[in-house]
């Protein structure tokens, strides 16, 4: 099988240029065997906002515009596994068209699992993997629907918040948390008539606090209105102290979280809890 | 265990009720499913299984075209290196072109009416034929089909 393959060819391999090798190494990383790589300054986005929104969209829109400026793209999009029947269904590329035939995408599907710690512990790796073969753009994408979606895009160092002309989804996000995270945010179908209606008092919201001003913008992935505008913007992303705290607090909490979770006496710990024979005090003690 | 699989639409076919039916059939039995969306052509199908590192792909096809794309499609798989990736296909694909296209390194065809339980059957059956070393890729050696 391919996988006892001698790991630093593949990763050589990889390196220079064969997708097969680098799409092997994701699944190596994802099989949660660590591979040797060196994160050597990779550039990041992390892309989130409600279902529906047209976040696929519009990085298929993306890809053509940074492909245009000379760069390569790489995306991995996160779906959520059923949490039934551990399954998944991954639909997040056939809405990026482009990514199917052209050299300088890479477009990999991930489902979150039920891995020990989530998908997170496997972010940092397959980033600096897809940066050391030449990946210049990298996107995560995720549907920001709660904590769990909020650590994914904490791993990207600017996050790009997509949002409905529908107040209400706007409301869900300031709810879920992950405005705080954003860096800018994107209103989307700004075909639709209540689009300049939602951008306008989101700006009125965002006013009310008094840190740095977040860049609300108006895009139609659709037409392809504003695409190019967000990028140079996304470009020019100085994000600010305040923002790099929260992202590295939620990546401190998923590597504490991945830590606890594949403690050797998880299960009997959380045994001895229900059966009442130790106190949540006295569990912490014994995995600390 | 579940399988990583790329349900595909190759081709000029408007109709994808059946592939999406198919893709969460096999979504509820565990498996994780790309599916590609309408009107791809073979070379954007293999790049698709080539990205995912899909240890299957089952492709929809209505629209008559299966005996050109279905051959096509196995034979970039080959030419990339991808021997070991499972090929399926359902949809209107009539009797008398179903060993051209078993040939080709096609190991199943499921047609109208198959109960959604025998196509995860079939791959359950597939799995464990890969761990006895048994040839099922596209370009492994023929003579077993579904």
């Amino acid at each position: 099988m391919a996988l006892v393959v001698n790991v630093e060819e593949i990763i050589s391999n990889a390196i220079g240029g064969n997708r097969r090798s680098l799409s092997k190494l994701l699944t190596i990383i994802e099989s949660g065997k660590s591979i040797p790589t060196n994160n050597l300054g990779a550039w990041t986005l992390g892309v989130t906002g409600p279902p529906g929104v047209g976040k696929s969209t519009l990085i298929g829109k993306m890809i053509i515009e940074w492909i245009s400026r000379g760069e390569k793209v790489a995306v991995l999009a996160v779906d959520p596994s059923s949490p039934k029947s551990g399954g998944a269904l991954l639909g997040d590329r056939m809405r990026m068209a482009i990514s199917d035939a052209n050299d300088l995408v890479f477009v990999r599907s991930l489902a979150t699992r039920n891995h020990p710690g989530g998908l997170t512990s496997f972010l940092a790796p397959m980033i600096s993997l897809l940066s050391q073969c030449g990946w210049t753009r990298i996107i995560i994408e995720t549907v920001g629907s709660g904590q769990s979606e909020i650590r994914i895009v904490a791993f990207a160092d600017r996050v790009l918040l997509v949002e409905g002309p529908d107040r209400g989804d706007i409301i869900q996000a300031e709810k879920a948390g992950i405005i705080e995270l954003a860096d800018i945010i994107a209103i989307n179908k700004s075909d639709l008539p209540s689009a300049q209606l939602a951008a306008d008092s989101l700006r009125n919201s965002l006013s009310l606090a008094t840190e740095t001003a977040i860049e609300v913008c108006l895009v139609s992935a659709h037409l392809g209105d504003g695409v190019a505008e967000l990028v140079e913007s996304i470009e020019l992303i100085k994000t600010d102290s305040n923002r790099d705290t929260i992202r590295f607090r939620e990546r401190l909490l998923s590597a504490w979280d991945s830590r606890l979770i594949s403690h050797p006496q998880f299960n009997e710990i959380i045994r001895a809890l229900s059966a009442g024979t130790i106190t949540l005090d006295e569990a912490l003690e014994q995995i600390s | 265990m579940g399988m990583r699989i790329v349900i595909a639409k190759p081709g000029l076919d408007g109709h994808d009720r059946g592939a999406k039916v198919i893709a969460r059939a096999l979504r509820d039995a565990g498996h994780e499913v790309i599916y590609t969306g309408l009107r791809r052509n073979p070379a954007e199908i293999v790049r698709t299984v080539l990205d995912e590192d899909a240890t299957g792909l089952g492709l929809s096809t209505l629209s008559g075209a299966h005996d050109v794309l279905i051959p096509k499609i196995c034979k970039l798989l080959r030419s990339e290196g991808m021997n070991d990736v499972i090929v399926f296909a359902g949809g209107i694909i009539p009797d008398y072109d179903r060993d051209e296209l078993f040939s080709q390194g096609l190991r199943a065809i499921f047609g109208p009416g198959t109960q959604t339980k025998e196509i995860i059957n079939f791959l359950q059956d597939v799995n464990s034929r890969k761990e006895n070393g048994e040839p099922v890729g596209v370009g492994e050696e023929l003579g077993w089909h579904w």
